[in-house]
């Protein structure tokens, strides 16, 4: 009976996307960054887009994130990748650029350029993992930092008195003119992660169409730097970081409204 | 890649406005840039013209964010420049670091004004040090070139865009509000490349080849020891190669002047004057601040018997004569920090020197 | 003979050597085929195994949960 089941098996359902590399990645075991990058890899394979993609990598645990995709890719000072994606995507308009950022990297040194972009309008797609830490230099407070949260540069838990209160960066961007697209979303439970990967590809059309600046703002898990095991960080993402940051779509462009 | 030439007549322009003509007839048709002074010229004539032919201009919400756009376009290939003064210049200090650690091309514009700080809008040459040292982090080099003329500011730019793509890094026009400012005739001759137009290296997609990544990590063992030799390799090289100067009367001058840009241009003035006294003084004029024309001053300064270093700053360039020659009890400073020298000080302080080295006027050598 | 449960309806493959015990998989299987497993392997972790492959629908929600795409579905 064995055998037979065996044969029966034989339409594969899943694999590795084609432009994601098949090596082992150096992220904390649990870490949503390898669930992000898969969802982009998918998203880039389903539109066809590898061969005409320009990926610009951030400052981050995801620095090396060149390492992982098949494309062509361009690192950025830190904060910096909206602006050394604006240079590509205006030299090469026909292009698909996007940038993949972290919550230090956008959110604090970066602001001015990620405003500065969606505000222009450029046609980019803007993946942004919140995480609430800056993970790759070891659990420093972010300006998504929840208030209480303990870091190792807020150790007596983030107060507002000191520190100002996080920043919720998908609603700020969604007030531009120039953003077609801004959403929240969550990869903590199956059914979140198949909502990211709609919000993924809706980001990625928004460019196709040339409809102006999309980012997608992924709720992330940091198990290492929150001294949580990884379904624990889960949970926190479910509770207290939804609670904050909601999840949805902040802006959606139905159609072209500019020349 | 030789497009129209822009006439061979004379023509009337300011400075800053040359470097943009050399620009576009070099073939560069991307330009990102802040406004400051005193270079908004540049940024102001760009915004229409290229535009007109079909080129890309954006105005930078800060020179931070210029320095990474042009980032991204020198990965796309394409040849791209921006243009700055003392603050701003300051601010593209990281993005030089990893353009020159990424092997990025691209040509970057000082326009110097007074410093530190916000400093004034007076001209000066206080921007020596960052630019030929290199103000960004992790010891990089990048080729200087100092116009002292309106055709220089033309003729400069094309070559530094051939430059930049012979190296792969960034270069500077090191100016000055002087020069940016002031109109005179040029004549605009045509450009001729001296480089392949292919960038096998550039990121266009990675259709029908493998993925390329430009960065300037290096993180396995030996990898970042080995990358920065390959860079300082091709630093010497450029020490080799790219020396540009201009001598003014050297042959048998007791007495050199070593100067750049604004202060060569007025020293040129003294000298005339100082030789029509029938003082025998002449000058070295480095063209390019980075290769610094050691050799050349080594040699000038050991035949003379007095050298003078003028520069409109307190002793930059001074320390890169120093570094060149042993003869240092030969070195004299005339230093006019963020003021123009006039070529009456100039030529005193000539006689000066001239007397106290004992010359007698007609003693020609 | 009767049969006394329903034959599986998908089967999946995870890769030993590229797992890092993470867990997120093991709850995410809605029929509970996925434990962790006794053995290390290079990494160094205790990687999950197919322990129940009887109960497997082809579902592949193991596989869009894992971080490292480290499984395999086929239906």
């Amino acid at each position: 009976m064995k055998n037979k089941a065996k044969e029966k098996f034989t339409k594969q359902v899943f694999s590795r996307p084609r432009s994601l590399v098949d090596v082992s990645t150096h992220y904390c075991p649990g870490c949503h960054h390898g669930i992000a990058h898969r969802i982009l890899a998918e998203t880039i394979d389903h539109f066809d887009l590898r061969e005409k993609t320009i990926g610009v990598a951030p400052v981050g645990c995801a620095v090396l994130m060149y390492d992982y995709f098949d494309v062509d890719f361009v690192e950025a000072p830190h904060g910096r990748a909206p602006a050394v994606a604006t240079g590509v995507k205006r030299a090469q308009p026909d292009r698909f650029v996007f940038t993949y950022q972290g919550d230090g990297d956008l959110a604090a040194i970066g602001t001015s350029e990620i405003i500065h972009a969606a505000n222009r309008g450029e046609n980019l797609t803007v993946l942004f993992i919140n995480n609430t830490t800056y993970g790759m230099t070891g659990g420093q407070m972010a300006p998504t930092t929840m208030l209480g949260q303990k870091t190792s540069t807020s150790p007596y838990g983030r107060d507002y008195r000191n520190d100002g209160y996080p920043i919720r960066i998908a609603e700020m961007l969604a007030t531009l003119e120039g953003t077609a697209f801004s959403a929240r979303v969550a990869t903590s439970t199956p059914a979140q992660i198949r909502k990211a990967k709609e919000a993924v590809k809706k980001a990625f059309d928004m460019q196709i169409r040339e409809m102006g600046f999309s980012i997608v703002e992924i709720l992330s898990t940091c198990p290492t730097n929150w001294g949580m095991k990884p379904l624990d960080a889960q949970k926190r993402v479910l509770g207290e970081i939804s609670g904050y940051y909601p999840l949805g779509v902040y802006k959606e462009r139905k159609q072209a409204d500019f020349a | 890649m030789t497009p129209e030439p822009v006439g061979i007549k004379r023509e009337l322009m300011k400075g800053n406005v040359a470097i943009c003509a050399g620009a576009i007839t070099a073939g560069c048709r991307f330009y990102y840039g802040y406004p400051i002074t005193p270079q908004n010229d540049i940024p102001e004539y760009l915004s229409a013209h290229l535009p007109a032919i079909g080129g890309t201009f954006l105005q930078a919400e800060s020179e931070v964010a210029t320095i990474n756009y042009i980032l991204g376009t020198s990965a796309s290939g394409k040849r791209v420049m921006t243009s700055s003064s003392g603050p701003g210049i300051s601010l593209m200090q990281e993005g030089l670091s990893y353009m020159a650690g990424s092997e990025l091309p691209a040509v970057i514009v000082n326009i110097s004004r007074s410093g530190p700080g916000l400093g004034g809008i007076a001209p000066s040459q206080g921007d020596y040090f960052q630019a030929t040292k290199c103000g960004g982090h992790g010891g990089y080099r990048m080729p200087v070139l100092a116009p002292h003329s309106v055709q220089e500011m033309y003729s400069l730019t094309m070559l530094a865009f051939d430059l930049a793509d012979k190296y792969r890094n960034p270069v500077m026009i090191l100016g000055d509000a002087v020069i940016g400012q002031m109109k005179e005739p040029f004549v605009p001759t045509p450009y001729v490349s001296t480089v392949p137009e292919e960038k096998p290296w550039s990121l266009t997609g990675c259709a029908g080849r493998p993925r390329r990544i430009i960065k300037s990590l290096h993180l396995k063992d030996d990898e970042i020891e080995a990358h920065n030799w390959k860079l300082h390799r091709k630093y010497m090289t450029m020490r080799e190669e790219e020396v540009r100067y201009e001598p003014t009367h050297l042959e048998g001058a007791g007495i050199v002047i070593v100067a750049f840009g604004t202060a060569a241009r007025i020293s040129k003035t003294a000298i005339q004057w100082a030789r029509a006294e029938g003082l025998p003084v002449g000058m070295l004029r480095p063209v390019t601040l980075f290769p610094f024309p050691s050799r050349e001053v080594d040699e000038a300064v050991s035949r003379a018997d007095a050298v003078l270093v003028i520069e409109m700053n307190t002793g930059q360039m001074l320390e890169d004569v120093l570094i060149s020659t042993r003869h240092h009890d030969k070195i004299r400073f005339l230093g006019k920090p963020c003021a123009i020298p006039t070529p009456e000080e100039i030529l005193q302080e000539i006689r000066s020197l001239a007397g106290e080295i004992g010359v007698k006027a007609g003693n020609v050598r | 003979m009767p049969r006394t449960a329903p034959l599986p309806k998908g089967r999946i493959e995870i890769d030993f050597e590229r797992c890092k015990a993470c867990e997120l998989c093991i709850p995410a299987c809605p029929k509970n085929c996925i434990e962790m497993g006794t053995g290390t392997n290079r990494q160094g972790f205790a990687a999950t195994v197919f322990a129940r492959p009887g109960d497997c629908t082809g579902c592949a929600v193991c596989a869009e949960c894992c971080p490292d795409v480290c499984i395999r579905v086929w239906r």
